[in-house]
C-alpha cells in the first residue's frame, strides 16, 4: 500500500517530470550521437567514455576560464579527437569497431582519472565550479506545476530537444543524409555511385564524438559545476540501449530516453519518497532498476528493430 | 604461414612498446624542471615501477598474486572471443561468483576441507556460469548484444553485491564487507614473506589455462567453438547449434570469471569486499587480447598487467597516478584491435595474405 501511495505521490509531484526531463538529457544527447554513427555503418559503444572526457573538459574549461561556456566547447572538441581516434581505427584501419571503443572507453577513464588530482589537486572529485545558469520562465506562476516541471531548465534541455529535430532533418531531408543511409545500408553501391564511404563514415563518427561529449559535459557543467571520477555510471550504454529501442531514429531515441530518463526520476523519488523511508542499506537495489529495465527493453525488442545493414562491418576501400 | 604467425605473437608486443613509449611521454610532460631532470623522473618512476613488481620476494608475490585472477579473466575474455562473442562482462560474473562462493564458504564450516574447497569452487563458478548464461540465453534467442546486455549485468551486479554487504550479509564495522569464511574453505598458502602470503590459487589458474587449450585444440567441442566464432552461419550450414553454442560458450567464460572472484575470496581475502572485483573483469579484456586469446598467451599477458598493477602502486609514491596503468592498458588494445596502424608502423603490410 505504502507502495502505491508513493508511486502516486511521485508522479503527482512536479519535480518527478523536472528529473525525467533532466536525467533524459544526457542520454538524448549521446544516443542521437550514437544512431548517427551507426546510420554510417560504424557501431561506437565509446559512447560512456567520450562522455566521461565531455564531462571533465567541461569543468576542466570552467576552471581554467571561469566559464562553463567555454568548457562546453573544450569538451565538444575533445569529444571530436576522441571520435576521430574511433574513426580512424575503424574506418581506415578496418580494426574491430567494439574493441577499439572499448580501448577509448578505458583510455577515457585513465586520462580523467589520471589528471584529476595533477590540475584539481584532488583525488575523486573536482572543487564545485559555475555551471551553465539555468534558464527561468518567468511568465508562468510561481508554485504552478508547470512552474515547478520546466520552470527552471538547463539550457542545454532545450538544445538536446531542438537537436532531435536538426538529426531528423539531416538524416532524413538532406543530400547528406541520404548517403548517410546509403553508406551504412550498402557501401558497395553508394561506393559504387560516387560517395565517399570513408568520407562519410569519419562525418558519422565525429558527429557522435560531438554529441556525447555534450551529454557529459551537461552531466558536469550542465548539472552539476562538479566531475567526479567515473562520474558517467554507464549511461553511455543507456544510451545504445535508447537507440536500438528508438530504432536508430531521433524521434525514437527522444521517446526511449525519456522513458529511461523516468525510470531514473522514480527511482530518486521513491528513494527519498518520506513514506517509504528507505534505509540507505537497501538503495543499491533501487539504483539497479533502470538497468534491469535497460536489459529487459534490449531483449524484448531487438528482434523488432532493424539496424542499418552494415553497421559493424569495416569497408575496404575498393582501388 | 610461418611469417604471418611471427607477425601474430610480434603485434602484441610492439603494441606494448608503443603504448610504454607513450606513457613515457606523459610522464615526462607530468615531471617538473629542465627536459634532464623530467628524463631522470621518467627513470625514476620506471625503476620504482620495476621494484615495485619483481624488486623483492614479496613485490614479486604479490605479481604473482594478481596474477592469478587475471589468467582467469583473461581466459574468460578470450574463450568468448574464440567463439565470437564479447564477454565485457567479467567483472560482474567474477563479483557475483565471488558473493556466492562467500556466502557458501561463511556457511560452510561443518564440511571438512576437501569438500569445502571444491564445493566452493564449483559453487562460485556455477554463480559466474549463470550470471553469463543470461547474456547468452538473450543473445541466442533474442538477438541482443551481449556488449549491452552484460554491461547492464554488470552494473545489477555492482549493485547486489553491494546491498548484500551493507545490508544482510555484512559483518558490521567500517567498510562493507562479509564476514570471514569457514577455516575449512579456507585454500591453503604455498609461501608466504612477511605479511604476504601466496595461496595455491595461481595453480588453478595455470591449471584452467591448460584445460582451456586442450578443449580448444584437442575435442570436437572446441572446434564447434572457433568454428562458430569464425563463421556462424557457415558453422549453422555444417550442422553446428550455434544458439546452444553461444549460450555454453557465455556459460564457460562466465564460469572462468567466476572461479576468479572465488579464489580471491577463498585465497586471499577469507570473505567478500564490495571492491574484490576493482577492475579485474576489465582487465580481462586487454589480456586476452595481449594474448591474442591463445592460453599460453594469456598467461604471459598476465603477468605483464599483473606486474603493471602490482608496479604502479609503487609508481604513485614518486608522483606518478597509477591511472597510467590504465592509459597503457588503454593503448595496448587500441593498437592490438587496429592491428594495421602497428603494421603500417613497422612496414609489415607491403604485401597482405591472400585472405581477401
Amino acid at each position: 500500500m505504502n507502495f502505491l501511495k508513493a508511486f502516486f505521490e511521485s508522479f503527482t509531484n512536479p519535480t518527478f517530470y523536472k528529473l525525467t526531463l533532466s536525467a533524459a538529457t544526457p542520454l538524448l544527447f549521446a544516443s542521437l550521437g550514437g544512431m548517427f554513427s551507426e546510420k554510417t555503418g560504424v557501431v561506437n559503444i565509446a559512447l560512456e567514455g567520450i562522455m566521461l572526457l565531455g564531462a571533465f573538459t567541461g569543468v576542466v574549461g570552467a576552471a581554467l576560464f571561469g566559464s562553463p561556456w567555454i568548457g562546453l566547447i573544450l569538451a565538444m572538441l575533445v569529444g571530436i579527437g576522441a571520435a576521430a581516434l574511433h574513426a580512424m581505427a575503424s574506418v581506415n584501419f578496418q580494426a574491430n569497431q567494439i574493441v577499439s571503443a572499448t580501448a577509448i572507453i578505458l583510455l577515457a577513464q585513465g586520462v580523467t582519472g589520471f589528471l584529476l588530482e595533477p590540475v584539481f589537486g584532488q583525488p575523486g572529485s573536482t572543487p564545485i565550479y559555475d555551471k551553465i545558469p539555468e534558464v527561468k520562465l518567468t511568465f508562468l506562476k510561481e508554485g504552478s506545476f508547470l512552474h515547478g516541471m520546466i520552470g527552471s531548465l538547463s539550457p542545454l534541455i532545450y538544445v538536446a530537444l531542438v537537436m532531435v529535430i536538426v538529426s531528423w532533418f539531416i538524416v532524413y531531408k538532406t543530400r547528406l543524409g541520404l548517403r548517410i543511409r546509403a553508406v551504412g545500408e550498402n557501401p558497395e553501391a553508394a561506393d559504387t555511385l560516387g560517395v565517399s564511404v570513408y568520407g562519410i563514415r569519419w562525418f558519422g563518427v565525429l558527429m557522435s564524438g560531438l554529441f556525447a561529449s555534450l551529454g557529459g559535459a551537461y552531466l558536469s557543467v550542465g548539472e552539476l559545476g562538479q566531475f567526479s571520477e567515473n562520474m558517467t555510471n554507464g549511461k553511455g550504454f543507456i544510451a545504445l540501449a535508447a537507440m536500438i529501442l528508438g530504432n536508430w531514429t531521433p524521434k525514437g531515441a527522444l521517446f526511449a530516453c525519456l522513458l529511461f530518463g523516468a525510470a531514473e526520476a522514480l527511482n530518486e523519488q521513491l528513494q527519498s519518497n518520506p513514506t517509504l523511508a528507505i534505509s540507505s542499506s537497501v538503495k543499491p537495489l533501487f539504483n539497479l532498476i533502470p538497468f534491469v529495465i535497460t536489459l529487459i527493453v534490449v531483449a524484448g525488442f531487438v528482434g523488432l528493430t532493424r539496424p542499418p545493414a552494415a553497421s559493424g562491418t569495416p569497408y575496404e576501400k575498393k582501388g | 604461414m610461418g611469417k604471418k604467425s611471427w607477425i601474430r605473437v610480434l603485434i602484441p608486443i610492439v603494441s606494448v612498446l608503443i603504448a610504454l613509449l607513450i606513457a613515457s611521454i606523459i610522464i615526462i610532460w607530468v615531471g617538473e624542471g629542465s627536459f634532464m631532470e623530467r628524463l631522470q623522473f621518467l627513470v625514476t618512476a620506471y625503476s620504482e615501477m620495476i621494484k615495485g613488481a619483481f624488486g623483492s620476494v614479496s613485490a614479486f608475490m604479490n605479481t604473482i598474486i594478481k596474477m592469478s585472477p587475471l589468467i582467469l579473466t583473461g581466459l574468460a575474455v578470450g574463450f568468448g572471443f574464440r567463439a565470437g562473442v564479447f564477454n565485457i562482462g567479467a567483472e560482474g560474473q567474477m563479483a557475483m561468483g565471488a558473493l556466492t562462493a562467500s556466502i557458501f564458504a561463511v556457511n560452510a564450516s561443518a564440511l571438512p576441507m576437501v569438500i569445502a574447497i571444491p564445493m566452493t569452487i564449483i559453487v562460485g563458478m556455477l554463480a559466474g556460469a549463470v550470471w553469463a548464461g543470461i547474456a547468452g540465453f538473450l543473445k541466442a534467442k533474442t538477438g541482443a548484444h551481449e556488449v549491452i546486455t552484460t554491461i547492464m549485468l554488470n552494473w545489477i551486479a555492482y549493485n547486489i553485491t553491494n546491498w548484500a554487504v551493507a545490508g544482510p550479509f555484512n559483518s558490521g564495522g567500517g567498510t562493507p564487507k562479509s564476514p570471514e569464511i569457514a577455516e575449512s574453505t579456507k585454500l591453503p598458502n604455498v609461501v608466504s614473506s612477511q605479511a604476504t602470503f601466496l595461496s595455491y590459487g595461481i595453480f588453478i589458474a595455470i591449471a584452467a589455462a591448460i584445460i582451456m587449450y586442450v578443449i580448444l585444440y584437442r575435442t570436437s567441442m572446441g572446434y564447434e567453438v572457433k568454428a562458430v566464432g569464425f563463421n556462424p552461419f557457415a558453422s549453422e550450414y555444417g550442422g553446428i547449434n550455434v544458439s546452444k553454442n553461444i549460450i555454453i560458450t557465455m556459460a564457460i567464460s562466465g564460469a572462468l570469471a567466476g572461479l576468479a572472484g572465488t579464489l580471491e575470496s577463498i585465497g586471499l581475502y577469507y570473505r567478500f569486499y564490495g571492491t574484490l572485483t576493482s577492475g579485474k573483469g576489465f582487465d580481462g579484456i586487454s589480456i586476452a587480447l595481449i594474448g591474442q586469446n591463445n592460453p599460453f598467451g594469456i598467461i604471459a599477458a598476465s603477468l605483464l598487467i599483473g606486474g603493471l598493477r602490482t608496479g604502479s602502486n609503487q609508481m604513485q609514491f614518486v608522483g606518478v597516478p597509477k591511472h597510467i596503468v590504465t592509459i597503457i592498458q588503454s593503448i595496448i588494445i587500441f593498437l592490438v584491435a587496429a592491428e594495421r596502424i602497428v603494421m603500417t608502423i613497422m612496414g609489415w603490410n607491403k604485401k597482405k595474405g591472400g585472405s581477401k
